[in-house]
């Protein structure tokens, strides 16, 4: 069964099902309720942090991390949840350190962090409504002045949708349990700081804490030892209904389409060539990016958290057979809008390529994704064929492509 | 902090006893289950600084058209038919506004007052209140989202970028706090 979360409805543009802004507002609320009664609308309680006098930024934070991870992964992990479709903020390190310090400076001076000055301000407390106003200022002046440093905003540093499993090449459920532990630390050192710093009286703790952290590692070990999906697990959960779309060939795209596709505006047309290197060299589509079928998972998240609502996919390989491995692969990684070349390069070839002198078919037995020609020389996408001029073709097709509209999920519009 | 219980409570919003906060643990748990809730049904965490950016932009949009259309950044947001406040972080900032609003009027620890340190003046306080917010906000749309869309959200998600500024947004508090000490102590 594919993972009924997140609901359908959000992975759509909003507008399509107003309610959804509703749902939105609702998390919100919640949201400044809990900051709220948790302290966080009072800026002394939130500076009394950085003098290690009263740590509750750091108890509320990193409870509600953990909290929110772990329950995240389990529920991943119990096929609940597509983490894939989960927005994991893409990492542009050099632009999120800088703006970092900024932000711990603004912190420190201001009292607040932006969700905190809205509570703030709401319940009357006038330092956090000028802090409101400052942050307006803020934004204001971000838009005004990034023009001259646009390039390495969003190029330094830049490595997409990088996780600390990719980071330290280590298992999902390992990461969870180590950053349990690494926050059961942190809150058992902040506990003595603030015995000391803030002369609290420890005893006074509630011992419920203690089974509060037994639950966090029971529920860890738990998404530890029921690992996540695989690609093949998640396969398994799609491949009826998408082996019905493959068997009726809807997925499979004529070449026709595909070049009409590429010279329609309102389509931003991926190619992915999964065919080896030497194939490539002789002949490709104009405009085609190869990865070799063995390295295409490592581009999924790229491709997962590609901004435009209007990308389509199309593998190709010389016939049919490794694109339809990599159609798959995407699929189960939920890659939108994927789509296969029919009859691939070979297919291509025999409608644009058959005046050109260069390109001869071979003769003899040819086997299953092979090159059915031969090429005088390996000019890539140097030949006529590979760049054919749209309206010099008249070709008849079905036309398969039904761009599903994807909301994009980062919401301060970056990226 | 009420010495004797009054006869009859007060029943009005605006002027009951305030209660103490929850228990940091308490409200940490709770503001877990919000987040793994707004990611498990909608995808998106929680977010404060692109819902402002985008109240930002449509001012701009209304006042100044032309000026989006010119500059890239805006254009993402706002540039010809976009309408800026069309995006999940918008209805997120409003619903924290009066989250905590109501939270702060059930508990009674909705007033006027400036929360500051004792050795400087109310003046000095919303002064620098006013220049965080501007660093502050800069910041956090210079690291793509701030302590909430970034550290929270980010760091449920296990973002490797959202934990690298975690880190910075603590680092930079840290190491500027003994030198503005006189602000809070």
């Amino acid at each position: 069964m594919n993972p009924i979360f997140p609901l359908q409805a959000f992975l759509h543009p909003l507008s399509q099902n107003p309610w959804t802004y509703l749902v939105f507002g609702v998390i919100g609320f919640a949201f400044g309720y809990v900051l709220e009664i948790s302290g966080f609308g009072n800026s002394k309680k939130l500076a009394a942090q950085f003098y290690f006098k009263d740590l509750t930024v750091l108890k509320v934070m990193f409870t509600a991390i953990v909290t929110a991870m772990v329950l995240l992964f389990l529920s991943s992990a119990l096929g609940i949840l597509d983490f894939n479709l989960v927005f994991v903020p893409e990492t542009h390190l050099w632009p999120g350190i800088v703006g970092g310090l900024i932000m711990g400076v603004g912190f420190i001076v201001g009292g607040f962090c932006p969700g905190t000055s809205l509570v703030s301000a709401s319940t009357g407390k006038i330092d956090g409504i000028v802090f409101v106003l400052g942050a307006l200022v803020g934004v204001w002046a971000f838009g005004e002045t990034v023009q001259p440093y646009w390039e390495w905003w969003n190029n330094s540093g830049f490595y997409g949708r990088l996780t600390l499993m990719d980071v330290f090449n280590l298992p999902t459920g390992v990461v969870v349990l180590l950053v349990v532990f690494m926050a059961l630390f942190m809150f058992w050192g902040g506990e003595k700081l603030e015995a000391i710093f803030g002369k609290k009286d420890l005893s006074k703790e509630p011992k419920l804490r203690l089974a509060g952290a037994g639950v966090l590692v029971a529920l860890a070990v738990v998404v530890l030892v029921l690992g996540q999906p695989t690609a093949a697990d998640k396969w398994a959960s799609i491949s009826a209904e998408r082996t019905a779309a493959l068997e009726s060939r809807s997925v499979q795209i004529h070449p026709g389409e595909l070049l009409g596709s590429l010279a329609n505006q309102r389509l931003r047309v991926m190619m992915i060539d999964v065919r080896d290197e030497a194939d490539f060299n002789l002949f490709h589509i104009r405009g085609a990016q190869h990865v070799p079928l063995g390295e295409l998972d490592t581009i999924v998240p790229q491709l997962l958290s590609e901004p435009s609502a209007n990308t389509v996919i199309v593998t190709i390989s010389n016939d049919e057979l490794e694109a339809t491995q990599a159609w798959q692969l995407l699929v189960s990684n939920s890659v939108p809008n994927v789509y296969i070349l029919e009859g691939g390069i070979n297919n291509w070839i025999s409608i644009f390529g058959r005046n050109d002198g260069e390109i001869h078919r071979r003769s003899g037995s040819v086997g299953e994704d092979e090159l059915h020609y031969s090429f005088d020389a390996a000019l890539g996408d140097r030949y006529e064929a590979a760049r054919p001029l749209p309206h010099e073709w008249e070709l008849e097709y079905t036309p398969k492509i039904q761009l599903q509209q994807r909301r994009n999920p980062s919401g301060g519009g970056c990226g | 902090m009420t010495t004797v219980a009054p006869a009859k409570p007060k029943k009005g919003l605006f002027n009951r006893p305030a209660r103490p906060y929850v228990h940091p643990y308490v409200g940490g748990v709770l503001l877990g289950i919000v987040l793994f809730l707004a990611f498990l049904i909608t995808r998106n965490g929680l977010g404060a600084s692109g819902g402002l950016n985008r109240l930002i932009a449509g001012v701009e949009d209304l006042l100044v058209p032309g000026h989006i259309d010119r500059t890239p950044y805006l254009l993402k947001l706002a540039g010809g038919d976009l309408n800026p406040l069309d995006d999940w972080s918008v209805p997120v900032v409003l619903g924290a506004f009066f989250g905590g609003a109501v939270a702060g009027l059930l508990n009674g620890r909705t007033k006027f007052e400036i929360n500051k340190g004792p050795s400087i003046s109310n003046r000095a306080r919303l002064v620098f209140a006013f220049i965080g917010g501007i660093f502050f906000a800069y910041g956090a749309r210079m690291a793509r989202g701030c302590t909430s869309g970034q550290a929270l959200s980010g760091g449920a998600t296990l973002s490797a970028g959202s934990w690298a500024l975690m880190m910075c947004i603590f680092a930079g508090a840290y190491g500027l706090a003994y030198f503005v000490r006189r602000l809070w102590n």
